[in-house]
């Protein structure tokens, strides 16, 4: 009998009483939304914007129309020398037109250039798949053309959400964007730069990722500060 | 880094580094601040009672009904992570853990580990193991990465170098890792740690994770973080390998935020962790990075033994969040290490006789004050303290009639013990017999012996009062 048989059996032999009935996670979520009062985008976006300068995540509201320039300026005042973007992407072209200097495509797969990336990248910009405004949290879904390592290596992580989606809670994102239909190889869910308390629970950032995050946050015009 | 056996601490010597834990000003004063923090910063969490309780009775419910159906759970979780390209294995103990896990990094004659936190890996000694094979097992979280550099284990689950102060710490630096000049400031001994671990994600070729919580329906492995080492560990290496007990697998997807969101707020207090990591296969065809290779390694190690009892099944809902241990009276007095044990604390008081038998471990649910606080604040509502006095009773006795004994079973029985026991249970149920007892205790009082064995070491002597209960009321009636 193999370890997997054995460990199978010894849990099928254990007595079980009246099985649970499933538990009714969306009726909770339900009860808990109805006891608060109803979501606007408004509210979405500045409990979103708190919570994100909580977790130490800088916010820039930008418009479909302005947000490269934005980049283009943070970038020159942060001194970014090069930065890290995903192609073919939705703003790619937009990116290359604002002229940002120093952009760099991840073109190639990672052991082609893993010391580069490591040591000669000062950020990196990914799309993102929505954010959470109960925690200012946001939804990035790497995949072939924004790999996983553009929003962990390089010290600086930008990252672009359009406001339209933002969720109010985990568990609300997950049903609308029908997570349980099927996986990426790689989710996550990235709440303000890398950090650590392990040092006498003082906290300090940029313990292995990203030292800073910048929100490039999609509005209306009119939504803009 | 430091690749020699550490000393294991048998847990049977308990007793004695707690009373060496509880003389060390320094230590105590190093947990005292450090729980009164964590417990300050879940309490901000639950300011609503009302809500809390309705949060815990879902995960409870959650717990209760991914263990019921356990088996199934674990089939169509390797069904689905199969389909994804992750080779999953099973492990009856932690030498078959060990041999699994050294077996695949020799596959890929690789020199060299880099392990995101894994409490499991810890449980199994896979350290150990991987260099007795010659190969350099690192941790990375920044926590374990210290106690690790110091030849130490953790002192604590979510924060493993809570014993050390930052002098402690900026002078093992400046001692151990190569070129590190000495400084107290926090910020530059994480920067220190953050080079040094940064090359060694560049050249690693396998690395190792733990899982907080497996979802069948989807074949995902979430991770939850705050440093990114996990990230680091999951995506730089070509092989990924994780490792958990199979007692933290969930049906679905949406079974998760609940947990999710009532482990973080218990363990540090944060409503949420830097990164949320859900993996749910190896790099596909045209991907650029992510490992190439992928395995899961599940972990019976005495489990199946606590899931046998319904009673001591609900040890298995525990979902790793250390809030027992940050309000227990008892661990912050001695801290983590005299447990001798992974897991220390209440949670370890329960899961350890199942791993390591109740020879090794009866003394530690004696490590208890029964005042409830753990079982106040389990998010996942195990009640601890009642568990506690079962293992008691099980580790003084034969098992129940109808009961499969517990490895170790009656380890700590003793026939002085029993006598006592039968020889109150004598008196005190024949009245003359106690009132004889009781004569006899008050009227000779003055022979009381002024050293009452443990109770004195720290407590005036006992002595009976100058009448009993029984004469002092019989007096009060007459007036």
């Amino acid at each position: 009998m193999s370890a997997r048989d054995n460990i199978l059996q010894r849990l099928r032999a254990a007595p079980q009483g009246k099985a649970p009935l499933a538990p009714d996670v969306p009726a909770f979520y339900a009860a808990v939304s109805a006891a608060r009062p109803p979501s606007t985008r408004a509210a979405r976006i500045d409990l979103f914007c708190e919570k994100m300068a909580f977790w130490h995540g800088e916010v820039v509201r930008v418009t479909d129309a302005n947000w490269p320039q934005k980049l283009r300026e943070i970038c020159t005042a942060k001194g970014v020398r090069s930065l890290l973007y995903g192609e073919p992407s939705a703003h790619a072209e937009a990116l290359k037109s604002a002229g940002i200097s120093g952009l760099k495509a991840y073109d190639r797969p990672l052991g082609e250039w893993k010391k580069a990336l490591f040591e000669d990248t000062d950020a990196g910009l990914t799309s993102t798949r929505g954010g959470i405004a109960e925690t200012g949290t946001l939804i990035v879904w790497p995949d072939a053309n924004e790999p996983r390592l553009m929003s962990l290596v390089p010290p600086i992580h930008f990252a672009l959400l359009d406001a339209d989606q933002l969720h109010d809670t985990l568990f609300d994102a997950m049903q609308a964007q029908r997570w349980s239909d099927g996986m990426p190889t790689n989710a996550l869910l990235v709440s303000g730069p890398s950090k650590t308390a392990d040092i006498q629970v003082t906290l300090a950032y940029g313990a292995h990722g990203p030292k800073e995050l910048v929100v490039l946050l999609l509005v209306n015009e009119e939504e803009v500060q | 880094m430091n690749t020699q056996p550490l000393d294991f601490v048998p847990a049977s010597e308990f007793k004695q580094r707690a009373s060496g834990a509880v003389a060390d000003a320094h230590l105590r004063k190093s947990f005292r601040g450090a729980m009164d923090f964590l417990i300050s910063k879940r309490a901000a969490q639950f300011p609503d009672p009302v809500a809390l309780e309705n949060q815990r009775s879902l995960a409870e419910h959650i717990r209760k009904y991914s263990l019921a159906r356990l088996p199934e759970l674990l089939e169509q979780l390797e069904r689905k992570l199969t389909d994804n390209g992750v080779k999953v294995h099973w492990a009856e103990n932690a030498e078959e853990a060990c041999a699994i896990i050294v077996g695949i990094a020799q596959r890929h004659s690789t020199k060299l580990m880099v392990k995101g936190k894994s409490m499991v890996s810890e449980e199994v000694e896979l350290n150990h193991a991987m260099a007795a094979a010659g190969i350099d097992a690192l941790e990375s979280d920044m926590g374990e990465y210290i106690v690790q550099l110091d030849g130490e284990k953790p002192s604590h689950i979510i924060m493993p170098a809570i014993h050390k102060t930052k002098q402690q710490i900026a002078r093992l630096f400046a001692d151990k890792v190569p070129g590190a000049a000495y400084t107290e400031s926090v910020d530059e001994l994480i920067g220190i740690g953050r080079a040094v671990l940064r090359e060694k994600f560049m050249s690693a070729e396998v690395g190792l994770s733990g899982v907080n919580f497996a979802v069948a329906e989807t074949g995902t492995l979430c991770l939850v973080e705050n440093e990114g080492n996990g990230r680091m560990c999951t995506t730089v290496p070509e092989v990924h390998i994780a490792i958990t007990g199979i007692e933290k697998v969930v049906e679905k997807l949406e079974h998760v935020p609940p947990l999710f969101g009532l482990l973080t707020r218990s363990a540090t207090g944060q409503a949420i962790t830097t990164y949320f990591n859900m993996i749910s296969g190896p790099r596909k065809p045209g991907e650029k990075d992510g490992p190439g290779e992928m395995h899961l390694v599940l972990v019976d190690n005495g489990r199946t033994q606590a899931y046998g009892d319904e009673q001591l099944r609900s040890t298995l809902q525990c979902i790793r969040c250390g809030a027992c241990m940050n309000h227990c009276p008892v661990y912050t007095r001695i801290g983590g290490h005299a447990y001798g044990t992974t897991y220390p604390g209440p949670i370890g008081e329960i899961i350890s006789p199942h791993m390591l038998g109740l020879n090794a471990t009866h003394v530690l649910p004696t490590a208890s004050s029964l005042c409830g606080a753990c079982g106040e604040v389990c998010p996942v509502r195990i009640p601890i303290p009642e568990l506690l006095v079962r293992l008691r009773e099980e580790a003084q006795h034969d098992a129940r009639p109808g009961h499969a004994p517990l490895r170790g079973q009656g380890a700590a029985k003793s026939r002085l013990v029993d006598a006592v026991w039968s020889g109150w249970a004598a008196l005190y149920t024949r009245p003359a017999f106690y009132r004889a007892f009781g004569w006899l205790a008050t009227r000779f009082r003055a022979l009381t012996p002024p050293m009452q064995g443990g109770w004195t070491v720290s407590r005036t002597p006992m002595k009976p009062a100058a009448r009993t209960l029984h004469e002092l009321m019989a007096e009060r009636k007459k007036h």
